[in-house]
């Protein structure tokens, strides 16, 4: 097997206060991969990304980044990576263009060099007419494409970008997303993604982790995660509503009851869409008259819930409390 | 791709500070018209102490001109400690650690933005009070050596801002510290000469505070000429300090800098 | 009296307020340490001065320090009191206030007692600290009711100041439009010497000043030798009046936002 782009053995981190933020992950993408890291706020996906970008030595375990060690050749790992971390970090004083001076300065570039790359990438991200404004009147969604632009400029193989739609509407988000797809596919560039947004994990990545309190519980590619959980829920509104109840009882000869809106009855297809045909023609032997019938398909909140016992979007508030990596390592 | 020589990363570093901190007026002007309409009111106030016995020129303003050099740069300390703890806040911090850039390199960047404020302040303040009729008993090189000794006193305020952002992280934690330092001032020989303070513990404290000497050396250069034992005794103070806390700020670097 | 009506929001108002005055450090300590540290730092350090040649004062230096940082004190207890002001505006507690009070005027009110119970607290703490650095009181009990009644009307006035400037702002960024007229107003008085010994152009704008006056007929009152008293009072009178109505045009402004 080929070296990994990114390896992570048994990595854990702790902080003084507040409990294992990362506890025990495994990772291996290879390159060229998209892979998306998912989970809640506070999981432990920040924390992972800056000891595997070397800002924060991990408590234990081992993790190689473009085949180099994070902890023994910082340097190296550095040079191999690109990262856009949390929250577009950037002077709000100085320009898009004055950024990326300072950027190719302290990479090390020549002028000229300099000058053509940091054209091409303004270009790239669509700032080329912002380029000598002040970042502090740039919209969200453009200090994002920035940030993305600078985290390009040493042209590194593997990029990291922490929450990198958080906050942003959704053309901006879209339009980020294209940005992500185009440099992956052309470039061969291997990211490494965190999101707490399904649908972004969806569309971009190759491959999922699923990390819930500093562990990942589920990994593999949408389309297997998805197939893990395997079982679309059907609902079913009745035309009349006094059958109901008659509904409820064919249905629950397919599987386990879920829930469905006050006026129809749903089951979570213990055998999946190939009973759908049985079901109608049971609720027909029954009499019953469908006004209407919907097949969910199972998405990343379900294998989430299925997973962890909680939904995706209730499970960030209670982990909220958790130090952000940062701060706890300055204290 | 080369590698950015460490004197090319000092450059940029020292060009976004001077850049940045020269873009927020709010910052410049501040550190400027205060120390300014302190001065004014001052003088004029106080003049008549002028008549106590001992007071060393007749001119109040002249008195209270090295004021400015020193309340200038505790704005200093805290325009710096602002854009450190704002670097830190925002994350640009962890950007910069992802370039090959070396520490010292950040830390003489930053430098540079404090002195930069501090030359402006300087100037403005020399400009000032000669336009104002306090002669500069020193004469031109007088005046060169206030500046030069303002700047130092800017690089040692400078420095304590930036060590309280970096080891705290937080803009609210230099905000915090800010009146400590005007305390400082206030309790230092900053309205009397030190022999003419008459609270004991009062004249105990400014001889044990180092903003005095700064003062004096500033002081004496303006009022009687050269006095060796006064400029020794404000540059080494000032310069202990920029020393002192220069290790400080660069050991909070190393912590908050964690980079493997 | 309904709900809603004129003293029980005032009411309200000034509890909140002062609650958050007495639990909140942030908020305390400031207005606590800035006249502390203008007594400590001036009638520590400056103390010499009052053996300038037509320095007259009877009561000591520490006592003549004392008068000013008493001004200062209080004048602050009210504008930190439009801080809280402004704050109420950003949070949007005002709004639910202006919607739930029937009687407006009831707000000022309630921000008022709360700037009075400030200003007596901090009063009393600098009272206390200059009793033991050794303050000096010549005057007798009428004096005492004269020099606090003074003080507590120019509280009066600065938070109705600044409350017309947080009612028409709305912001916290108003703090220094609150703040340096205030620092201006105190600072151009005779706040270091007596007012013959003051030159140049703070003489000329201190002649103008109101708080010249209050701040003489207080010094009277410490030294039990009352000067200036009804020109003080006339120009204190005045400046609650011409606050009362600064304010009140500030409440019109937020009764058309909100």
């Amino acid at each position: 097997m080929s070296e990994a782009a990114i390896e992570a053995t048994d990595l854990v981190r702790d902080f003084k206060k507040g409990p294992r933020a990362v506890d025990g992950i495994d990772l291996r993408v290879e390159a060229g991969e998209v892979y998306g890291f998912l989970g809640p706020n506070g999981a432990g996906k920040s924390t992972t990304v800056h000891m595997l970008t070397t800002l924060l030595p991990p408590t234990s375990g081992t993790a190689r980044v473009g085949g180099h060690d994070v902890v023994e050749e910082g340097p190296a790992v550095r040079a191999t990576i690109g990262a856009a971390l949390q929250e577009a970090a950037l002077d709000p004083f100085l320009t898009g263009t004055e950024h990326m001076k300072l950027q190719t300065a302290l990479h090390g570039m020549r002028r000229a060099e300099a000058k053509s790359r940091s054209g091409e990438l303004l270009a790239r991200v669509g700032l080329t007419q912002a380029a000598d404004r002040k970042v502090g009147g740039y919209s969200g969604g453009m200090k994002r494409r920035l940030d993305l632009a600078l985290a390009l400029v040493h042209e590194p193989r593997i990029l990291f970008l922490d929450e990198p739609t958080t906050g942003l509407d959704p053309q901006s988000r879209s339009a980020l997303w294209d940005e992500v797809q185009r440099l992956a596919s052309d470039s061969g560039v291997t990211v490494f993604l965190t999101t707490q947004y399904l649908e972004e994990a969806d569309v971009l990545a190759d491959r999922i982790g699923i990390i819930d309190q500093g562990r990942i519980v589920a990994e593999g590619t949408p389309a297997e995660l998805k197939a893990e959980i395997s079982r679309p829920t059907l609902e079913i509104i009745p035309a009349e509503h006094g059958e109901l109840a008659r509904t409820r009882e064919v249905l629950a000869r397919f599987g386990e009851p879920a829930n469905s809106s006050p006026k129809g009855a749903a089951v979570l297809l213990s055998e999946g869409e190939a009973q759908l045909a049985d079901v109608v023609r049971a609720l027909d032997a029954d009499g019953i008259h469908l006004q209407h019938l919907q097949l969910h398909a199972p998405t990343l909140d379900d294998v989430f819930l299925a997973k962890t016992g909680r939904s995706l979007e209730g499970a960030a508030e209670e982990e909220a409390e958790q130090p952000d990596p940062e701060q706890a390592a300055a204290a | 791709m080369r590698r950015s020589t460490l004197a090319v990363q000092v450059g940029v570093l020292a060009r976004r500070s001077v850049v940045r901190t020269l873009r927020q007026p709010a910052m410049v002007v501040p550190s400027l018209v205060f120390p300014l309409i302190l001065l004014a009111i001052n003088a004029s106030g106080l003049d008549s102490a002028t008549r106590l016995p001992g007071f060393p020129t007749d001119s109040y303003f002249q008195f209270a001109l090295a004021i400015p050099f020193v309340q200038g740069a505790l704005f200093s300390a805290n325009s710096a400690g602002t854009n450190v703890a704002s670097d830190i806040e925002s994350g640009f911090l962890n950007r910069l650690a992802l370039t090959p850039l070396r520490r010292v390199a950040l830390m003489m960047g930053q430098l540079a933005g404090i002195l930069a404020l501090g030359l402006i302040q300087a100037v403005t303040f020399v400009v000032i009070g000669v336009a104002f009729g306090s002669g500069i008993a020193a004469g031109v090189s007088g005046a060169l050596v206030i500046i030069a000794l303002s700047l130092v006193i800017s690089l040692a305020f400078g420095c304590i801002g930036a060590f309280v952002a970096l080891r705290t992280g937080s803009g609210e934690a230099v905000q915090g510290v800010f009146p400590l330092f005007f305390a400082a001032l206030f309790l230092s020989s900053m309205a009397l000469p030190r022999n003419l303070i008459e609270t004991d513990w009062f004249r105990t404290v400014a001889d044990w505070n180092p903003v005095s000497y700064m003062l004096e050396a500033i002081r004496s250069l303006v009022i009687s000429g050269w006095d060796g034992e006064a400029l020794a005794l404000g540059f080494a103070c000032a310069g202990g300090l920029a020393l002192i806390a220069l290790v400080a700020a660069s050991s909070a670097l190393r912590t908050q800098m964690v980079r493997t | 009296m309904s709900r809603g009506g004129f003293w029980s929001v005032a009411r309200a108002v000034a509890w909140r307020n002062i609650h958050s005055f007495f639990t909140n450090p942030a908020i305390a300590i400031p207005a606590l340490l800035l006249p502390m540290f203008f007594f400590t730092a001036f009638a520590g350090g400056l103390s010499r001065v009052d053996q300038v040649p037509g320095f007259d004062y009877g009561a000591g230096y520490t006592t003549f320090i004392y008068g000013f940082v008493l001004l200062q004190a209080s004048t602050f207890a009210g504008i930190f009191t439009g801080f809280s002001v402004a704050r109420d505006f950003e949070s949007g507690f005002s709004r639910r206030l202006f919607l739930a009070a029937q009687r407006h005027g009831g707000i000022v009110a309630g921000y008022w007692l709360a700037a009075l119970t400030r200003a007596i607290f901090t009063v009393a703490v600098i009272t206390a600290v200059a009793l033991i650095a050794g303050l000096d009181v010549n005057g007798n009990l009428f004096d005492l009711v004269g020099l606090y009644a003074l003080v507590l009307l120019v509280n009066a006035a600065a938070m109705l100041f600044g409350t017309g400037i947080a009612m028409r702002l709305r912001t916290m960024q108003a703090g220094p439009a609150m703040q340096v007229p205030a620092f201006l107003l105190l600072f151009l008085a005779p706040v270091w010497v007596p007012y013959d010994l003051l030159t140049g152009w703070v003489q000329t704008a201190a002649s103008f000043n109101p708080i010249t006056l209050v701040l003489e007929a207080g010094r009277g009152f410490l030294a039990g030798d009352p000067t200036e008293v009804l020109p003080a009072f006339g120009a204190v009178l005045l400046l609650v009046a011409v606050t009362v109505l600064w304010a009140r045009g500030g409440l019109h402004s937020a009764e058309r936002a909100a």
